[in-house]
């Protein structure tokens, strides 16, 4: 039978079952390829309970570095019985299935175009331990001690990393390595040959770093300057709340006296949440909340006093599969419309579309002195594939000269030499106005803030000449905020090209290497990476450079699409939306096939070489 | 109602507070409330007791949600900064406020459809964190602004100006935040002055959670059963036309009464409040006994006035938080940046 044998370019998806501890050895698994200087690119793919239901991690191991979600498996480790016969179906013919043998399994269970090997795992852990919680935590190790030992991975590299692990707890580190050799001296034994996915020692993964967005964005508030963070539990964006108080303990706790330079509180909702960011960056504090699509729809009201009171909220949204609680563990990039509007009324905001874990990092920070630049809500739209999935990126850079951008803040020196001071009155011309913080002059500079309509000097009015003379100076703003934001990132085409491609987020690793698949079909796609709203001239141009254009989301609504046509003024004929949305991560097959199908459709023959222009 | 400012001349002869100020200097806008509507007295009492305690007022910040009550940080202190925010989510406002600048004072104004029917779920949190505010409730029973339907505080068997009866039980705000743990807590009318402002004054000096639920009659739609003669006439009117279109305008209710008295209070609707205030010996610091008195005189049909509880080791948010002395908002890059140094030492942990 056909056997697929790979070095360094495969993936192996581990079924397990939630709680049962194989989370910590699956990735113990995954970082032994990264310190063989091998790429790798896992994802959780787990569900919305603690305890019980079936649970995946699949690790695509890549030399070339493609980092997106390849689609298929080529070895499945199938440790739970409840998903087994879909586990089977997804195996690839000719790849591999790694099993329990402890009790024999009938044959009419396994399918005959893959390669089947079994090891008696839990006669192995019966007959080592009689705690029954070693007898399950040590399984786990114990497979990844055979995968290892059957992949040619560099024992090396997975002791040192469990002796990373258990630094400081020498109780548990020396169980663990036994483990791991009880696991390889098995499969040295028992198994040789039996395995054609191998691992070679490259260096492939340079100086990059493996993160997962969350915590990254976590980084990128403690770099930018937050200090107070109010946030509701809500996946899959808790553990960015959680890594922001992490690295605060770390990071912002005062030498001298043990205080903490940050608050976080633990809101009662998400109204509560975006109300206190609301509350502090209107008292001169860099806030933020961190949420997934539920909070953002119950935040609405405060985002549309944040936006028409000029307060700045940064909100970090880890989107989700919805509507409603939809799949609150798979991913999605379904919020863009719901965050471009919104809130009742004429609404505009500022959207990021960070790609990974380093965009997370740097679109979070940015985002803070967006907020204050602009006064106004800034949203980070990461999802749960970039945010809850340690991905390998660039290292974080910072640079010492960067100074917090706190915006147009007036000041008590500048109020009592007598500057004229109008909360809403734009001196400058950029729609952007000053504004005080509480507490700055006896006299001078204090406003009232409202959501209702008001004057250039913050006082009431219930005139339409006063409510148009705001809410045009609000688009004057958004349009400066196009100059502020950052612009969008092409990818040319190494062969001049009729169609191109706009895509955004997550959506980032899969498309490119869905590029370089094309180009091998010598189909040829300049492809264009939106990184924000307000969209910038350079997308409408590059949209009319191009016969036809694909916008390519993990939506079903095309909402990226609507928002060009809405916001940017492309016609919606010159797009074609390529839509993926099962709650899975976008894949490199799924938009090579759809672009190379649709191109030949469109009976487009590939530009040749001796034509190009 | 006028939205002519006010004249700013002071007389030479007005009393002036240790910073110089006059009571003129704590004022704000010219209120747009109701005639008579017991809000107003309120402001002047919040404006009062500033003054005696001799605030600087724009060190003070006035936040309130949405309401005839929350529209009143307008009409008073217009040398502070203001936020009118959101229907019930004033206290998350404050909070994020609050935890940005520890040094300011927090004034939060509410009415009791913002803090016992919208907001009663932000109300509650902020009672329970402790949050370092004076957090007042004009509580008229009603919903004012939307003019007349009932609040989570009307009490039950009262008749709404269109006539429904109100068969929900009501809330006590008094009685749910000393359950939360608020740890300043009092009960006052807005027409008795002599009570309410050194209830403001010691609510704005305690250092924690402080709930002064002011009871406020509405002019317009204060109309529990038995209304009299004269404000039938209003009904009748209003029926005949099929809209509220005219509120009489009336004088604001005041009182007068001793520790240890009680008092029967005639409503503009004709309705008779009972206020009992604590005697003289009563000692606040016992949290039990205070829930006890409160629910004993409430059977009797009486609200306990006064500062029915008080904790004078309160802590606050900023204390369980261990935030450093100085305010949040005042840290700049340097303190707040680790800097890349450390960012690459982050990186290598990550390889
Ligand atoms: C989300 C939302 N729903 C409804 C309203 C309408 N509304 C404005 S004020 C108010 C009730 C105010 O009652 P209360 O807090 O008792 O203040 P009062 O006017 O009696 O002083 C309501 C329901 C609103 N502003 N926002
Ligand atoms: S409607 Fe009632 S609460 Fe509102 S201003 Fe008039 S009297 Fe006051
Ligand atoms: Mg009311």
């Amino acid at each position: 039978m056909k056997r697929i044998e790979a070095v360094n370019d495969f993936v192996v998806k581990f079924a397990n079952i939630n709680g049962s501890g194989s989370a910590s050895a699956n990735e113990l698994f995954a970082k032994s390829f990264m310190r063989m200087g091998i790429p790798v690119s896992p994802r959780n793919i787990f569900p919305s309970n603690i305890q019980g239901l079936p649970t995946w991690y699949e690790v695509r191991v890549t030399e070339k570095g493609h980092l997106g979600r390849r689609g298929g498996v080529d070895l499945m480790v199938a440790m739970n019985p409840q998903t087994w016969n879909s586990d089977l179906e997804e195996i690839e013919p000719g790849g591999y299935l790694f099993y329990d043998n402890t009790r024999s399994i009938p044959a009419s269970r396994f399918r005959d175009n893959i390669n089947v090997i079994g090891m008696p795992l839990t006669e192995i852990c019966n007959s080592t331990y009689t705690d029954a919680r070693e007898r399950q935590l040590f399984k786990n190790i114990i497979y990844v001690g055979a995968l290892s030992a059957m992949m040619d991975i560099d024992p090396e590299a997975i002791a040192e990393l469990i002796g990373e692990q258990y630094r400081g707890k020498e109780k548990l580190l020396k169980p663990n390595l036994n483990a791991l050799q009880m696991g390889r001296n098995y499969a040295q034994e028992k198994l040789t040959g039996q395995l054609g996915l191998k691992a070679r020692r490259a260096d492939a993964v340079g100086d990059r770093i493996f993160i997962d967005g969350n915590s990254a964005a976590a980084l990128g508030c403690v770099y930018g300057g937050a200090t107070v963070c109010a946030w509701y539990p809500l996946t899959p964006s808790s553990s960015l709340a959680e890594a922001f108080q992490r690295y605060c303990s770390r990071l912002r706790v005062d030498k001298e006296t043990g205080r903490n330079k940050f608050a976080i509180v633990q809101a009662e909702d998400e109204l509560a949440s975006i109300g206190m960011v609301v509350g502090a960056g209107w008292n001169g504090a860099r806030a933020f909340t961190a949420t997934s699509g539920p909070g953002i729809s119950l935040m609405q009201e405060f985002i549309g006093l944040a936006y028409f009171a000029e307060v700045p909220a940064t909100i970090i949204d880890v989107q989700r599969g919805g509507p409603s609680t939809g799949m609150p563990t798979r991913t999605q990039q379904s919020d863009v419309l719901c965050c471009a509007y919104a809130s009742h009324g004429d609404t505009k905001h500022v959207l990021l579309f960070p790609e990974d874990p380093a965009e997370c990092f740097e679109f979070a920070a940015a985002a803070l002195d967006l907020a204050d630049r602009l006064q106004t809500p800034v949203f980070v739209m990461s999802d749960l594939d970039i945010g809850m999935n340690q991905r390998l990126c660039r290292p974080l850079q910072w640079d010492d000269s960067r100074a917090h951008d706190r915006g147009k803040v007036m000041i008590r020196e500048e109020l009592e030499a007598g500057c004229e001071f109008g909360r809403y009155l734009d001196v400058d011309g950029d729609g952007i106005t000053y504004r005080t913080y509480p507490g700055t002059h006896s006299t001078r500079g204090s406003y009232f803030t409202r959501g209702t309509t008001k004057d250039r000097y913050a006082r009431y009015s219930e005139q339409g000449p006063d409510y148009i003379d705001n809410v045009q100076r609000l688009l004057k703003k958004f349009e400066t905020a196009k100059s502020l934001v950052p612009r969008p990132v092409l990818t040319p085409s190494r062969r001049p090209a009729r169609f191109g491609v706009i895509h955004y987020g997550s959506t980032g690793p899969a498309m490119h290497e869905a590029l370089e698949a094309l180009a091998e079909m010598n189909v040829h796609v300049n492809a264009l990476r939106v990184r924000a709203f307000p969209f910038q001239d350079e997308i409408a141009e590059f949209v009319a450079a191009h016969s036809k254009v694909f916008v390519i989301e993990q939506n079903r609504d095309a909402q990226l699409k609507s928002l060009l046509v809405n916001e940017a003024g492309i016609g919606p004929a010159n797009l074609i939306s390529l839509l993926h949305y099962d709650g899975t991560p976008i894949t490199a097959r799924f938009i090579t096939r759809e672009i190379s199908q649709i191109a030949a459709a469109l009976n487009v023959r590939p530009i040749k070489k001796d034509k190009a222009a | 109602m006028t939205y002519l400012a006010k004249p700013r001349l002071h007389h030479p002869a007005l009393p002036v507070n240790k910073l110089g100020y006059t009571r003129r200097d704590y004022e704000g806008k010219v209120s747009t409330l109701c005639a008579g509507c017991g809000h107003d007295s309120i402001s002047a009492a919040i404006i009062q007791a500033c003054w005696e305690l001799d605030l600087e007022p724009h060190r003070l910040a006035k936040l309130s949600g949405i309401g005839c009550s929350s529209k009143t940080p307008d009409y008073f202190l217009g040398n502070s900064h203001g936020f009118n925010a959101v229907h019930g989510r004033m206290p998350s406002v404050a909070t994020g406020a609050n935890l940005a600048n520890r040094d300011l004072v927090y004034l939060g104004v509410s009415g009791d459809g913002d803090s016992a029917s919208i907001g009663i779920g932000q109300f509650a949190h902020v009672m329970r964190r402790g949050l370092n505010m004076t957090y007042i409730v004009e509580n008229n029973g009603v919903y004012g602004l939307t003019k007349g339907q009932f609040s989570a505080t009307a009490d039950r068997g009262s008749k709404s100006k269109r006539g429904a009866v109100n068969a929900d039980s009501p809330i006590d705000l008094v009685s749910l935040a000393l359950q939360l743990g608020a740890t300043f807590v009092a009960r006052s009318f807005s027409g008795d002055k002599r009570q309410l402002v050194p209830l403001i004054k010691a609510a704005l000096a305690h250092r924690g959670a402080a709930l002064i639920d002011v009871i406020s009659p509405c002019v317009a739609f204060n109309n529990h059963a038995g209304s009299t003669k004269s404000y039938d006439y209003v009904r009748e009117h209003n029926t005949a036309v099929n809209r509220l279109d005219f509120w009489p305008s009336r004088d604001a209710i005041t009182v007068n009464y001793g520790e240890g008295e009680a008092i029967d209070v005639l409503q503009h609707d004709g309705s008779v409040l009972r206020l009992c205030k604590t005697h003289a010996e009563y000692d606040p610091t016992e949290r039990l006994a205070a829930m006890d008195l409160i629910a004993r005189h409430q059977a009797k049909g009486e609200l306990l006035t006064g500062l029915l509880y008080l904790d004078p080791g309160a802590e606050d948010l900023h204390q369980h938080l261990n935030t450093v002395a100085v305010p949040l908002n005042s840290l700049g890059t340097a303190d707040l940046c680790p800097g890349s140094q450390i960012l690459e030492r982050i990186n290598a942990s990550l390889r």
